[in-house]
Parts: C-alpha cells; structure tokens; sequence
C-alpha cells in the first residue's frame, strides 16, 4: 500500500520538474499552437485570424524553397553521415592497436561548438585561399565555388554533418560490442566472407540502432539552424541555404511575424512526425529485433 | 585463387588503409586550424599553402582576445569567455541538482502518477525546438528577463527530460538493499537520496555535468535571441560577431579564437572521456 505521505515524498522530489515541464514546455506550446492562428507582433495583443497563416504559407515562395532546402539537405545528409558513422564503427570493431586514439579522432570533430565549426569551414572552403580548392588544383581540379554557387552551397553543408559523425559511430560502437560473439564462430565454421558475416550478421544485429540513430539524425538536421545562419548570412547564395528554422527566426524577429512563425513551427514539427514515422515503418520491414542488447 | 590466409591478411590490410585514410581527412581540418593560427596574416594567403609558417607567431593567441579598433569596436574575448564560464557553472549546478532530485522521484520512489508522468516525460521529448522559440520569448520578455542571463540558466534549475531519463535508469540499478538498510537505520527519504544514491551515482552525475557543460558551451540559438548587449556575450556570440565585423578577414586571428572555443571542449572530453562514452552508449541504446 502505498501511503499518502509516501505520495507527498515523491511528489516533493518531482516537482522542479512537474513546474518545469509546465512553464517551459506545456504553456508555451499551447501558447504556440494559439500564436499560429493569430496576427500577433509581441508589441500588440494577438488577433484571431484562423488559417490565414497556414494558407499563406502553402502559397509562400521563400517558405517552400526554405522547406525543400530543409528536406533536401535532410535527405542527403542523414543517409551519407549515416554510412559513413557504420563504416567507421565497423572499421573500429576490430581488435587493432591503438583503437582508441582513432576513436578519439574520429569522435572530436562532433565536439566542435557549431560557430567555431562554421569559421573553421568557411576558411577551408574559402575560395581563393581555401586549403580544398588549393588540394584539388593539385590533380588539375580548378577552383570549385564551395559557398558561392547555390547547390555546392548546400553540399558544404552536408559534408560539414559527415564530419561530425562521431557522436553516431560512438553509439554504433557501443552497439557491435554487444553482438554476441558467438554468432560470428557460428559464420566462420559455414566457411562466412568478412563480407557476408557483415552483412548477414552484424548489420541484421544492429538495425535497432540504426534505426535510432536515423530518427535522431533526421529530427537534428531539420532543426538546423546556427551552422547556416553563421556561413550563408540570409542563406545566400541565392537562398539556396535557407533553412525552415532561419525563415521562422526572421520572421519572428526581424519581421515581428509571430504568429506566422509559430506556424511554421508547427508546419516544420508536422514534417519532422512524418518522415520519422516513414522512416519507423520502413525500417520495421528490415529491422531485426530480440537476441543482442 | 587467394588462400584463406591471404584473403584475411588483404581484408586487414585494406582495412588499415581506410582506417588511415579516414583518420587522415578527419585529422586534416583541425590540423590546418593550428596551423592557420600560428601564421602572421600574409602567410596565410599563399599559393600553395604552406603546412609549415616561416615564422611561428603566437601573439595571434593574445591578439584574437584583444581584437578590434576604435571605429569597429574591440571584441572583449575575455570577458565572453567569463559569461560562458559563469553560465555553464549555473546550468551545470542547476541540472545536477535538479535532475537527480526528479530521477530519484522516478527511479527510487513509489508514488501515485508516478507512471504516466514518466511516460509524459518521455514523450515531452518529442516537442521540436521551432515550436517554442517564440513563445519562450515572449515569456521571457513578460518576466522582463530579455537581455539578461536568466532565460539561459533558470530554466536548468527545473530539469530537463534527456537528463532526468537517464539518472533515473542509472538510479533503477541501485541495489534496493541498501537504500532499505539506511532507512532501517532511521534515514529520511531525503537521507537516502542525500548518503547513499548520490554517493554512488557519481559517473551518472558526472555524465549529466559534462553534456550540460557541452550543451550550455554550445549554445548559439539562446544567446542570439536573449542577449541584447554586447557586454554580456557568450564565446560562440562573441566569435559569431568577431567573424562578421570584417570584410577582410583576419583567418590567422579567427582560427586563434576559434580555437579557444574549443579548447575548453576537448579539455572537458580528456578528463571526462569515460563519462562521455558512457553516457552516449546508455542513452543511444537502453
């Protein structure tokens, strides 16, 4: 039985984060949901105007080019960061010398704070003095226009989530160190490649996580803003950089659309539920559950 | 055809090249970020790029702090760098204190709604950062907190989610035994928590320490939308100014401030380094 002082007890200890959850969560997305059918500029009250704001957007050019950068930056960031995070746990999964100063390495760059990521690879892509464009001249490449032209723009910014791929391979690694070992002598007594033991055994084993791994990395890289903000001021070149979350802080800030923000918010969120439920359900089809973990 | 011991010394060795590879072209911008920082401005302009500077200057350390001019303003690096410092101890405080006071309620308790609210939590996570940019500013700003460190650090004093999750599966596995025997012993609710959880959650804590650090070191998005003056700037605000002020940028001074913003992140990964992997393997996987 469980006492009411035993319930006032746990209660007492909850509650930094019952208020919490309520003044920094509950109201405020309530609050939100209320914005996105209103006129509202912080200065003067919010006006009801129902849909009008989710009308205009649907017709908004700039919103739907920040979307389709939004989704396509997704698209090719989260399948490449994800390969590459597999290929490096793998390559670290094996009983070799001095493991965890490669780990190490390949782990820091995710440290990187995003603005000092940002000035770091502006300078590297930098177009006439940049270290990549001086490496390429060297097999006869001529300067590529890294930040200049609208869709290499883009491609900065996905190599630029490769190479913080770290945080991944490290849960990937956690995850190949729990696939029983037993399974791989079992390979080896059928005679199994690296390949097909690869294949048949290790991915199978570990497809929960990449399965999570996947549904984190499309829920970041949606929510990216500080990295464009900072490289592509205004998204330019011609707003080929231009992220859902930079429109929502102009208008919300710069052009004290609120209310119109606020539904941009819930526009993006609606698509953030989408290609994770897509992703769980095309996952599901491949995933392999039970033994492992 | 190969033998199968040719075939297993030709899979390690084609291994090794793309671990060495890999480990090259991950190494390589932070290689060239040393480097950049130790040059005087004009050999940072060559053609081709020099790996080795002529002259090694690291005055470009204490430059980068000292930086700018009578027209442009000076950029206080030190005193940002003093602003992060001060607001990742109050986030670091705020969360431990916070998050281990819920994880206990939620690991190490019984009490009625216990349960759902524990499922709420887990689905508060859910709630995209978009959604509650502009209705914590226009809380913040009716609490008359815009401008100031508050709406940065307050908020921690209350828990968050992630954190609160993963105290409470470091709590669950406490053996109950000996909260039992301290209770035995005359021990309050409260002395349980204080003498024998806390005592033995030291690598959960210290892994709730690290990522609030990480997380309160990162944050640009916070700063940019609460802080108004100059004066109060954080390191990744500061840098975000320093880089914008100029139209021919300084690369050797920049890549020295840089720098700075992420030594103290890789500082906090050596000691920590333990926690840090620890901390990513719980989360990501149970």
């Amino acid at each position: 039985m469980r006492s009411n002082r035993q319930n006032v007890i746990g209660l007492l200890f909850a509650s930094p984060w019952i208020l919490g959850m309520g003044i920094f969560l509950f109201y405020p997305v309530i609050s939100s949901l209320y914005f996105s059918f209103t006129s509202y500029s912080i200065l003067k009250p919010p006006v009801w105007i129902g849909l009008s704001n989710y009308q205009e957007l649907m017709h908004d050019e700039i919103f739907l080019k920040a979307l389709s950068n939004t989704l396509i930056i997704c698209a090719a960031s989260v399948p490449l960061t994800t390969a590459l995070a597999i290929c490096l746990a793998l390559l670290l999964n094996t009983k070799r010398k001095g493991i965890s100063l490669y780990r190490t390495l390949f782990y820091i760059p995710s440290l990187v704070p995003t603005v000092a990521l940002a000035v770091l690879w502006l300078w590297i892509f930098n177009g006439q003095y940049g270290l990549l464009n001086e490496g390429l001249s060297k097999f006869g490449i001529k300067a590529v226009p890294w930040l200049t032209d609208p869709s290499w723009a883009k491609a900065t910014l996905i190599m630029i989530s490769m190479w913080g791929c770290g945080n991944a391979m490290v849960i990937y690694l956690a995850g190949l160190q729990d696939v029983p070992q037993s399974l791989y002598e079992a390979g080896e007594l059928d005679g199994a490649s690296a390949w097909q033991k690869t294949k048949s055994i290790t991915l199978p084993m570990i497809s929960p996580v990449i399965q999570f791994n996947v549904i984190m990395g499309i829920i970041g890289s949606l929510q990216t803003f500080a990295l464009p903000f900072v490289m592509f001021p205004g998204g330019q070149p011609a707003r080929s950089t231009y992220v859902v979350a930079m429109y929502l802080y102009d208008n919300a800030f710069l052009y004290q659309r609120m209310g119109y923000a606020s539904a941009m918010g819930w526009v993006l969120f609606l698509a953030t539920m989408i290609l994770s439920l897509v992703s769980l359900r095309l996952g599901d089809r491949h995933v392999h559950y039970g033994g492992g973990a | 055809m190969l033998s199968k011991q040719q075939k297993i010394l030709l899979t390690k060795a084609l291994q090794l090249g793309a671990l060495l590879v890999l480990a090259f072209l991950f190494a390589l911008p932070l290689v060239w970020m040393v480097v950049t920082s130790l040059k005087p401005l004009d050999e940072t302009m060559t053609s081709p790029p020099k790996w080795i500077p002529d002259k090694i200057q690291v005055s470009n350390y204490s430059d980068a702090v000292t930086y700018g001019s009578k027209e442009l303003g000076y950029i206080p690096f030190l005193r940002y760098a003093q602003n992060s410092v001060l607001l990742a101890i109050l986030c670091i405080t705020g969360s431990v204190i916070s998050n281990s006071l819920v994880g206990y309620a939620f690991g190490c308790l019984e009490w009625k709604g216990k349960r759902w609210l524990f499922a709420l939590t887990l689905a508060t996570m859910m709630v995209p950062g978009p959604i509650l940019i502009v209705p914590l500013y226009k809380l913040f700003r009716d609490f008359g907190w815009i401008g100031t460190f508050r709406p940065l650090w307050v908020p921690t004093f209350f828990g968050s989610a992630f954190n609160i999750f993963l105290l409470r599966q470091f709590f669950m596995a406490i053996p109950k035994e000996l909260s039992e025997a301290a209770v035995l012993d005359g021990a309050s609710p409260f002395g349980v928590f204080l003498k024998v959880i806390i005592p033995l959650a030291k690598p959960a804590l210290t892994v709730v320490a690290v990522f609030t650090f990480l997380w309160s070191w990162n944050d640009f998005l916070g700063p940019l939308l609460y802080l108004t003056d100059q004066r109060n700037f954080t390191v990744s605000l500061g840098l975000q100014a320093f880089q914008n002020q100029h139209t021919g940028t300084p690369w050797n001074l920049l890549m020295a401030a840089s720098l700075m913003v992420i030594a103290p992140v890789i500082v906090v990964y050596f000691v920590a380094q333990k926690a840090f992997v620890q901390g990513i393997s719980t989360t990501g996987l149970k």
